[in-house]
């Protein structure tokens, strides 16, 4: 797409150099195990990072692949495909797998992982073990979980927010429940870990000249994630010991007889859980700008205003949390629904600076932009359906029905696109090779389209009145119709999550990347494809927040840090 | 859509094919809508059959005109951006390269916030409305089991039990405000009925209070919301709603054969129901408000 610009050491030029100790230090090992062993000794944030990334991805397809058994038993009202104890186990474990095992893990386990420290130019993440045991546990966890499947009783299978008192010892008796709880602890310690080490490597392993304003809105906002993990999980663990003490000590934290209060556990679990709502969207955020930027040419538009909007909705994500609660009757409503309109201000200011990135700019319709604006589509229009369910009167009569659902599957499909373009953005730079742009479009053609067609016949369905979590549904022509569109829309998605791994079987070690193949603006775009082993041989000056774009345009630099250029004054040109 | 002054030269050769493309975009995304059938004026919901369900969809209403006026044009902004904006093969020209623009920056900050304190106003003056507890001149008390619900009429000493494949039939007169006790005896559960645009859980260990204003006769269909189970998906219920006069003689009715069949207490104990007898307290705090 833009050829390769040659490009000197930067020494000297204000830049710097890192001295190694020998010359053969840029080898992929340091002389160290090799193989298997290697994938299990390791302590390299980019090993640990595509670890994560495979896992999660398999997770993604696990995860939807019990997304496709849901729908075809959905496709007719009174569906025999599975029966209503699996239907319960299988929605249970497609909310727990897409939300605990994919979303969270595959953006700050894996490409927060892979490129934050590339994009501050760090040589590893702060706590290298403590990265990898981060990792083991949440491979640990994911295995424990869906062990569920195999045990006596089945899965869990009260749904993925496990409310009291249904998951307690007499409602819930099986193993899987344990299992579930188990594997919730593992993977929430291996997120608090991971919290710990990306807050430490942003604040303490910058390069010289990364201040904190320069910084790529992804890492910024993996910043933002990096405290509100350490803010929610905590709670979260917390209160899963409390369910494990309710099932197995005998105590009565979650259940009336005894003196306790069930709803505490939507507190408990909500507290965690809407902050968590944004630990999963703000990584993904950041990959969408980071991509929306490149493929158009220009700097992040309103780039402070981003940093901003991404610390307001961080803020306020914390004092929503009852807005899941509307329809208990013990919540005070006002103020729930005040704090949850207002995070659509700073949603909007993205969702305006992504417009104002592209506008006026060079649009490279790649695969990974393609995925990225239909993000902010997609994006846009689970957010405006949030705005309807942070009001009280609509919230009570859409709450629990498929309205809900469509709407955060709108958010949710939006991610996966926002993911996936992130696979196609940073995947070269983390193997060195690109991926199939003809196949990654009818991905993304067949993915779009299939979201639209699952959700808004779930949007109509749930004004229609249909509940969810039902795994037959009375005989309603209009309901079956609506859910038969919606399982068509969800097949269609799960040919397209197919294309993924028939590209990436295609494309293997098939199209060498080069350095900078999209002539993005970010440091990391300064290493090599994949970076040597502590990522930099040397660096850039870095005087604002794209040095690898200032770098290959030097001309254009003096536009960057917001100045106006007069009307009359001609764009500046690559050389 | 397309003057000749914002097409620098050269693209206008394609502007017919982008504009085939952006019209064909659209369809794509308004599709699903159109296929969904949404009725235009009531965007998607139902009118509601009680005066608290009627606030709420005048609510509804006005959410999505303002939800429209501002989705549609941020939806084509975003596929104009994109699309009028796309780079033409072999063009390594770098563009003006705008990073702030503070006025328009600051502008969509302001109004969204001032489009919020709206939505937040009719919000609140809504709510006041949906879950106001006015003196009730009937009252039921509604007891949700695994799975199944119990209707007991306070004062008439029967209630109305059923569960699953039977479910059970909740009367109550028309243009009057019923209260209803809402408890259950296990597991959280969700009092639902789609005609009343209304829902609230069920929790054990506390006692849910609101208030119905059915205005018009007929029955309605219910259902439980919240995941409760095994049978979660069986669990319904009817409420039928008839005129006062008709509700004092099916009272009398309801009352006279129970107290004929039993000799004094409830009617009814045909299902088994777990967790029964657990001890009710009331709720904290006015948390009904």
């Amino acid at each position: 797409m833009t050829e390769l610009i040659e490009r000197p050491v930067a020494a000297g030029d204000g830049g710097m150099h890192i001295d190694h100790f020998d010359d053969d230090h840029g080898g992929h090992d340091h002389g160290g195990p090799t193989g298997i062993l290697k994938w299990l000794t390791t302590t390299d944030h980019k090993i640990i990072g595509l670890s994560y990334t495979v896992t999660s991805v398999i997770m993604l397809v696990i995860g939807g692949f019990l997304a496709e058994l849901i729908r075809i038993q959905l496709a007719s009202p009174n569906g025999t495909y599975v029966s209503l104890s699996e239907y319960n186990q299988l929605f249970t474990m497609h909310g727990s797998v897409m939300i605990y095992l994919f979303a969270g893990p595959f953006a700050f386990g894996g490409l927060a992982n892979i490129i934050v420290p590339l994009q501050i130019g760090a040589p590893d993440m702060a706590f290298p073990r403590l990265n990898a045991l981060s990792y083991w546990l949440y491979l640990s966890g994911s295995i424990t979980m869906l062990l569920g499947f195999a045990v006596a009783g089945g899965a869990a299978d009260f749904g993925w927010v496990g409310y009291a008192p249904l998951s307690n010892a007499i409602y819930s008796p099986g193993y899987g429940a344990d299992l579930w709880i188990a594997a919730l602890l593992l993977t929430g310690f291996s997120a608090i870990f991971t919290g710990v080490n990306l807050c430490a490597t942003v604040f303490y392993l910058r390069a010289p000249g990364m201040t904190m304003f320069r910084m790529p809105i992804f890492t910024w906002n993996m910043l933002v994630v990096g405290i509100l993990i350490l803010l929610a999980f905590p709670v979260l663990t917390a209160g899963l010991i409390m369910l494990y003490c309710d099932r197995h000590f005998g105590t009565h934290i979650f259940t009336v007889q005894g003196g306790g209060v069930p709803v505490l556990w939507q507190n408990i679990f909500w507290f965690w859980g809407h902050p968590e709502v944004y630990i999963l969207a703000l990584p993904f955020f950041g990959m969408v700008t980071e991509i929306i930027a490149c493929f158009s040419k220009k700097p992040v538009f309103g780039y402070k205003g981003m940093v901003f909007a991404t610390i307001t909705i961080a803020a306020l994500s914390l004092g929503v949390w009852a807005h899941h609660m509307f329809t208990t009757g013990v919540v005070l409503l006002p103020f729930f629904s005040i704090m949850s309109l207002l995070i659509a201000v700073p949603t909007g200011i993205k969702i305006f600076n992504w417009i104002g990135t592209m506008w006026g700019g060079k649009v490279h319709l790649t695969t990974a932009m393609l995925f990225a604006v239909g993000f902010v589509i997609t994006f846009l229009i689970g957010g405006i359906t949030g705005i309807y369910l942070a009001s009280p009167p609509l919230d009570f009569f859409t709450h629990d029905t498929y309205f809900v659902v469509a709407h955060f599957h709108s958010v949710v499909t939006a991610l996966v696109m926002a993911g996936v373009g992130g696979l196609y953005y940073w995947g070269p730079k983390i193997t060195g090779y690109l991926l199939n742009e003809k196949i990654g479009k009818w991905q993304f053609w067949t993915f779009f389209i299939g979201a639209q067609l699952m959700t808004f016949p779930m949007y109509q369905l749930g004004l229609e009145g249909m509940p969810r979590r039902m795994a037959i549904y009375p005989n309603d022509p209009q309901w079956a119709n609506l859910n038969r569109i919606a399982t068509a829309g969800a097949l269609l998605m799960g040919i397209s999550t197919l294309l993924l791994v028939v590209n990436i079987a295609y494309s293997w070690k098939r199209y060498p990347a080069g350095d900078n193949p999209w002539d993005a603006q970010t440091l990391e775009w300064f290493t090599t494809s994949p970076p040597p082993h502590h990522n930099y041989y040397s660096l850039p000056p870095i005087r604002s927040e794209r040095p690898t774009w200032d770098y290959n345009h030097p001309d254009a630099r003096s536009l960057a840090h917001g100045h106006q250029v007069p009307d009359h004054a001609p764009a500046a040109v690559t050389p | 859509m397309h003057s000749p002054s914002d097409t620098p030269s050269g693209v206008g050769m394609t502007s017919g094919n982008r504009r085939r493309r952006l019209l064909g975009l659209i369809a794509l995304v308004a599709a699903p809508i159109l296929l969904s059938g949404c009725d235009a004026s009531n965007f998607g919901a139902f009118k509601s059959v009680t005066s608290q369900g009627r606030s709420s969809f005048h609510l509804w209403q006005g959410f999505s005109i303002v939800a429209l006026i501002i989705g549609i044009p941020t939806l084509a902004l975003i596929i104009w951006a994109a699309l009028r904006y796309r780079a033409r093969k072999g063009d390594t020209e770098v563009p003006r390269q705008t990073q702030y623009h503070l006025p328009l920056e600051i502008t969509y900050t302001i109004i969204p916030i001032l489009i919020v304190i709206g939505l937040f106003a009719a919000t609140v003056v809504v709510e006041d409305k949906v879950t106001a507890n006015p003196t009730p001149s009937a009252v039921v008390d509604v007891n949700a089991f695994q799975w199944g619900w119990r209707f007991t009429y306070p004062g008439h000493h029967f209630s109305i039990v059923g569960q699953t494949t039977q479910s059970p039939e909740m009367v109550i007169p028309e243009n009057e405000n019923v209260r209803i006790w809402l408890t259950s005896s296990d597991v959280v559960h969700g009092f639902y009925v789609r005609q009343f645009n209304f829902s609230r859980y069920a929790l054990p260990g506390v006692i849910n209070e609101f208030t119905l204003s059915p205005q018009k006769t007929g029955t309605f269909f219910g259902q439980c919301t919240q995941l409760c189970g095994l049978y979660h998906s069986l669990m319904f219920f009817r409420v039928k709603v008839v005129t006062p006069a008709s509700y004092q003689v099916w009272l009398s009715q309801e009352q006279a054969a129970a107290t004929k069949a039993t000799g004094s207490a409830a009617k009814l104990q045909t299902g088994k129901q777990t967790g029964a007898g657990i001890p009710i307290k009331p709720a904290i705090g006015g948390g009904n408000n």
